[in-house]
Formats: structure tokens, C-alpha cells, sequence
């Protein structure tokens, strides 16, 4: 390292280079040594991606550091990392944008979380990832016999699939995923964003089956936490958390899949809560959600919560009248009817911002136009500024 | 400053101190509340999950009676709650997206004279606090520092996820205003790996264990790097970090014993009000570490379990 450094010092150096230190996670499960992190000094341009950093340090310095990568341009997903606590692809990070999220001028860069590690930044998708993929079905399951020739469909709904067939399979919303920290079965943000990939595929014939799976598995769809990690990880813009949602949505509203983890009770409490009351009525979410007020598993749960609601009622917290008699808001008559007006339509009207473009800002569009018409004004009398000296350089 | 003020459903239910903390700490604050009395719930993401035109239109609905309240000198709409935060957030990014689908939302609205019209400023009392008051002016208000209090920062998912759409970036890096406030009002900020975890409210009916873990998971974590207590602007988040305490001790196995505060009870505490006006006696595990109960000194080292 040292002999690199003084030969470095000596040369003059490249113009547009800068050094960055990467402070690499190195472990090897095979030496028995504890994970440590290493720090590596490279020269790079600023907008060269961190994967070329550690490649750097890979070539000049040391040779057995352990990752994985490809195609170098963001689009065979081998390359997902950690870098400075955030999942994504190093070849698509640039070194200055990771340099400006470091807390101390150093790019930390470590495996994926939630997946055992192999070497240093490789994981172990097959342990982890492949293994959820293979638990949905990953693939067209089509009414039989086929038809003679292709199969068609409306346009719009394989529109609709595109935001989850964007996946490249990185792993970096599984790395992040906090249901999958505390439940490692969770089926996981990838592999749902895959089932939804088949679910809203119209060619598919076995949707209820699928849905139901899903919905029945206490690691499925309702395992979800809506914490939106795997949305902010994916490099994508699959938003894999919209993606389960959907399967909420068709699995209670289209299949009217009642399943045992309260997934579509609890949904429904909450609807109805709102139609009823305008707001949220906490003290029926329980007796709703485990299938109202007579149903065992209710009985089950309310008793087994008695020490918190006792906590509550003594603290104050909670009033016996406040449990048992719900404000309900002044103008609940608007909402009943906005609910009616919403659920009385044929087909739900939806807006995904993924297919759709936001309109047009008008401001924004005139701000644009007159800048491009003030440099090509600016260009002109350039121009004929250039030209006049010309004419003059001529006369002399 | 005057706001349309929208509390939302948990704090008006099971934690009515936050409702009551923020309606007495405003006056301090020279934010005058507007309550928005005939708005309606969020939905919390989970009407969104069930229909989003219904959230949409119900969102937009709370929107346009806020633009009311705008219109007779209301500078913005502020909540507290996180929750409220992320949910509204998303329904008014579909609504600001398409002149179109909001006019087919709006359709619904009509018959009371409502509409919502883009570009609605929808901000919690946590970015209130640093962007609009700002921590010079809340720092000059501070009459009894937190000096010595250690406190874990609790954001709540929706309020940090995803960071486009909350407007976080270097101009306003609204994921780090909690460890500002903290600052600003004297306490010193604990570094702990769960501050922009989730508590998991969300699945507590669904998966009470995963749940439970989750909340212990976070709480434990602050405790191992000697926080004194959290701090949150989510409701939701403090039913799950503070009323279910006991049953998340019991789940992981370790007596927790780590009060929560909502955002508008610390800064009622810094600015010299008394603990109980505040409601901290109505928390499930009390602030007894906080607070020495005899003398209302902040920071004073704890006195004995409190639950």
C-alpha cells in the first residue's frame, strides 16, 4: 500500500482526479475472524461510480476482496450494496453524491443486510432472495389449452404490470426490509412485488389461488409493516410496497379473501370506522379486526389486552365514555355519501404516478421557455458579435 | 402564525395528551390553532390500500376545508402526526399530479361547495417548528433547558419514507429536524439504530408478535446507548412504543421501562410548563426518568420504575 502511495505522490497527478477513502466491511466466514472494516485511499474522477472505486482498490491494493458485479451499468443487479447505511447498486452511485451522504469524508460500503455473507460485499442471494422468488410462483400459470396463437390483451393492464416487471433482482429492498429483520420468513418486498407481477397479469388463470396463499400465510401480504424501506431502496422504481398493497386491495375487494391473519377485517374496521364516525374509532379496531365483538379469537385477544386497557383507563388515558361513545363528525352525512358515490362505480379509478407523468407545471414550462429563448438570443449576439470582429479582422 | 390545525384521530382518542399538550404549548409558541373540527380521518394508508379514490377524495375533502381556513388568513395546514403526514402526503401528490383526476376527485366534493385546489402547504408541527417558527426563535423561548436529559429521537416511518415525496433534501433535511429540536431545547440527542425505524403499529392487529418485537426491538436499542427517553411526532408510534410497553417487555423478555414523549410535551418542558399540564401522567410508562415529580426539575436523574 505504502509503495503505491509514494509512487502516487511522485507523479504529477492527472487533472480531474480526486481521492476518496473507502472504508470497506471485510469478512470471511472461513478465516474465523470477526468482520472488521478497512479503509482503502483510490483516485478516481468525482462522477465515476463507487463500483470503479472498489474495483480500484481491488486491482492496486488488494486483490482478495470479495464482490460481485457485472455489467457495470445498472442493469444486471449484481452489484447491490450498502453504501453509508443506504441499499443500492455501486455502479450506480456516483463517489462525489456518496462522499456528500458520509457523516465523516469516508464512503462506508457493506454487504446487504437481511442475507448471510459469502466474502466482504457478497451475499447470499440464493439463502435468501432466490428462495422467496421460488415461494410465489414465479411464473405465468395461463388457462390451458393455450391459445393457437398469442394471447390478447388490453393494453393498459400489462402497462400495469411494467412498474414490477422493472425488478433486476438486486436485493436491495430485501437488504432493508424491517418486517424481514424481525421475521425472516416474511415472503419479503421483492417476491411480492413478483406476485403482483402475475396477479395483474390477465393472461395468468390463477389469481384467487395465488391471492389466497398470500393472504393466508402469516409471513405473506399482511406480514408487511408499510414502512416504505424497500420504496426508498429500489434503484427501479418498483415500489414494492405499492405492489403488496395491490394484492391487499384485489385479494379483500375483488376475491373477498376473509383470511385468518385479519388482514381484510382489519381493512374493513378501518372503512368503516371512517364511514360511520369520520374518524377513527380506536376501541372497536380490536373486536373488528379479530372478527367482531362475539367471535372467540375477539374474546381471546380483548382479555388478553385487559392489563392494557386497565393501564389505560387509570392513567386516564382512556374514559369508559370515550371507549363506548364515539364523536362522530358533524358532517358525517358528506362522507356516507362520498362513499357511496366511490363505491357505486363499475370500475375503481385509480392514478399511478409510475405510468403517468405529472402534469405539465405551466410556471415551470414558461420559467424553461424563456430561458431557452434567452440563450438562444444570448448565442445570437454572440454571433453577431463574432462576426462584426471578423469583418473587422477582414478590413484590417 | 395562524394554522389550520388539524389533530387528527389518535390524539383526540387514545392519547389525548398529545391533543392537549400541543392546544396549551401553542399559545408559547405564538401559533394560533384553527381546529379543523369537520375534517376527516387519513386513513392511515390503509383506506388508500383499500380504495384509493376514497382516500383521495376523503383527503382532499380535509384539504379543501384547511384551504377555507387559508383563505381567511391561515398561513398553512399543520398536523401532528406522522401518520396523517405520510397519508395525506400521498393522496395530495396524486391530486397535485393530474389536473384531470383531480377534478374527477373534486366532482365528489361539489354538492357542499368544497373543492381543493393544487399546491395546499400540509406541514407537521415538527416542520412548522424548524421552518416556519424556526430554532433561534424557539431557543430564545427555552426557559428550562433540557440539560442532562438523554433522548432517542422516534421519527415514525411516514414522516422520513419516501424522501422524495416528503420534500427531504439539502435544503430541508426534515430527517434530522428531531435531533435540532432536541439541541435547540437543551438535551443532548442519543445515536441508536431505531430512530427512522418502524414501531409496528401497522401489523399489531395482524402480526402482534412481529409487532411487539419491532417496538422492543427499537426501545431496547436506546436503551443499551443510555437514552432517558424518546421523543415522537407520531401518535401511532407512541401507542405502540408506550401503551403496549408492558406486553412488548413481556414479549422480548426484558423490562423495558423507557418512557415516551410526544413532540409538543418535550417542548412544553423546555419552555417551563409543569409535567402534569402536559399529560405526562397519562402515559402508560411515566416519565419518572425525566421528571423528578417533586420538584418538576427536567433532567434530574430517574427516581424509580414507573409503571
Amino acid at each position: 500500500m505504502s509503495t503505491i502511495e509514494n509512487t502516487d505522490a511522485t507523479e504529477a497527478k492527472p487533472e480531474g482526479l480526486q481521492e476518496f477513502t473507502l472504508r470497506l466491511r471485510r469478512y470471511d466466514p472461513e478465516s474465523g475472524q470477526a468482520p472488521y472494516f478497512e479503509e482503502f485511499q483510490i483516485e478516481l474522477e468525482p462522477h465515476r461510480s463507487v463500483l470503479d472505486g472498489i474495483l480500484q482498490a481491488k486491482a492496486k491494493e488488494d486483490g482478495s476482496i470479495g464482490v460481485r458485479c457485472s455489467c457495470r451499468a445498472a442493469i444486471c443487479g449484481s452489484c447491490g450494496t450498502r453504501i453509508n447505511d443506504k441499499p443500492g447498486l455501486a455502479c450506480h452511485t456516483h463517489l462525489d453524491e456518496a462522499l456528500k451522504r458520509s457523516k465523516d469524508g469516508k464512503i462506508t460500503i457493506e454487504p446487504l443486510g437481511n442475507m448471510p455473507v459469502i466474502k466482504d460485499l457478497i451475499v447470499d442471494m440464493d439463502a435468501v432472495h432466490w428462495k422467496k422468488q421460488a415461494r410465489v410462483t414465479p411464473w405465468l400459470l395461463p388457462k390451458e389449452p393455450l391459445p393457437e396463437r398469442e394471447h390478447i390483451v388490453p393494453r393498459e393492464s400489462m402497462v400495469d404490470v411494467t412498474q414490477s416487471m422493472a425488478c433486476i433482482q438486486c436485493g436491495a429492498c430485501v437488504s432493508d426490509c424491517l418486517s424481514m429483520e424481525i421475521d425472516p420468513l416474511f415472503v419479503g418486498p421483492a417476491a411480492l412485488a413478483k406476485a403482483y407481477r402475475f396477479v395483474g397479469d390477465p393472461r395468468d388463470s390463477r389469481h384467487a389461488e395465488r391471492l389466497s396463499n398470500l393472504a393466508e400465510d402469516p409471513h405473506g401480504i399482511y406480514a408487511c409493516t408499510h414502512c416504505f424501506k424497500c420504496i426508498e431502496a429500489c434503484p427501479k422504481g418498483v415500489a414494492p410496497m405499492s405492489q403488496i398493497m395491490r394484492l391487499r386491495r384485489i385479494a379483500s375487494q375483488d376475491h373477498h379473501i376473509n383470511d385468518r391473519n385479519n388482514g381484510e377485517r382489519h381493512e374493513m374496521a378501518i372503512v368503516n370506522s371512517v364511514k360511520k364516525y369520520g374518524t377513527l374509532n380506536e376501541a372497536k379496531m380490536v373486536p373488528d379486526s379479530y372478527g367482531g365483538p362475539l367471535a372467540p379469537a375477539a374474546a381471546k385477544e380483548l382479555v388478553a389486552s385487559l392489563p392494557v386497557i386497565t393501564k389505560a383507563l387509570l392513567r386516564r388515558k382512556v374514559t369508559p365514555k370515550t371507549a363506548l361513545f364515539h364523536h362522530k363528525n358533524p358532517d358525517q352525512a358528506q362522507i356516507k355519501r362520498i362513499y357511496q358515490e366511490v363505491q357505486g362505480r363499475e370500475q375503481r379509478l385509480e392514478l399511478n404516478l409510475y405510468i403517468t407523468q405529472p402534469d405539465e407545471d405551466p410556471a415551470e414550462l414558461a420559467a424553461h421557455e424563456a430561458h431557452v429563448a434567452e440563450a438562444a438570443a444570448h448565442d445570437a449576439a454572440e454571433q453577431a458579435e463574432r462576426a462584426a470582429t471578423n469583418q473587422t479582422e477582414a478590413g484590417a | 402564525m395562524k394554522v389550520a390545525y388539524w389533530p387528527g384521530c389518535v390524539s383526540r382518542g387514545f392519547t389525548p395528551e398529545l391533543h392537549g399538550s400541543m392546544a396549551k404549548v401553542a399559545p408559547l409558541l405564538d401559533i394560533e390553532l384553527v381546529e379543523l373540527n369537520r375534517a376527516n380521518c387519513c386513513g392511515a394508508g390503509v383506506i388508500a390500500e383499500h380504495s384509493q379514490e376514497l382516500a383521495d377524495t376523503l383527503n382532499a375533502r380535509t384539504f379543501a376545508l384547511a384551504q377555507k381556513e387559508i383563505e381567511q388568513g391561515a398561513d398553512l395546514m399543520m398536523n401532528i402526526c406522522s401518520t396523517c403526514q405520510g397519508a395525506q402526503g400521498e393522496c395530495q401528490e396524486r391530486l397535485d399530479a393530474s389536473a384531470e383526476y383531480r377534478a374527477e376527485v373534486n366532482k365528489h366534493l361539489t354538492p357542499e361547495g368544497l373543492e381543493y385546489a393544487k399546491g395546499l402547504v400540509n406541514k407537521n408541527f415538527l416542520w412548522v417548528l424548524v421552518e416556519e417558527l424556526g430554532l433561534d426563535e424557539l431557543a430564545k423561548r427555552v426557559k428550562r433547558p433540557l440539560t442532562d436529559l438523554k433522548v432517542g429521537p422516534f421519527y415514525g416511518c411516514y414522516i422520513v419514507r419516501p424522501t422524495d415525496r416528503l420534500g427531504i433534501d439539502d435544503e430541508n433535511p426534515r430527517d434530522t429536524y428531531l435531533e435540532q429540536v432536541i439541541e435547540t431545547l437543551g438535551g443532548t440527542v442519543v445515536d441508536y439504530s431505531g430512530a427512522q425505524k418502524c414501531c409496528g403499529f401497522p401489523i399489531s392487529l395482524m402480526q402482534k408478535e412481529t409487532s411487539m418485537r419491532m417496538a422492543g426491538q427499537n426501545l431496547g436499542e436506546a436503551k443499551d446507548q443510555g437514552a432517558d427517553c424518546l421523543v415522537t411526532p407520531c401518535p401511532l408510534c407512541h401507542l405502540n412504543l408506550d401503551m403496549q410497553q408492558p406486553v412488548v417487555s413481556k414479549t422480548i423478555g426484558r423490562d423495558l421501562q423507557m418512557p415516551v414523549l410526544h413532540l409538543p410535551q418535550m417542548v412544553g418542558l423546555a419552555l417551563g410548563m409543569d409535567p402534569k399540564e402536559l399529560g405526562l401522567g397519562k402515559h402508560v410508562v411515566k416519565p419518572t426518568s425525566v421528571i423528578d415529580w417533586t420538584t418538576s426539575v427536567v433532567g434530574s436523574v430517574g427516581a424509580l420504575s414507573a409503571a
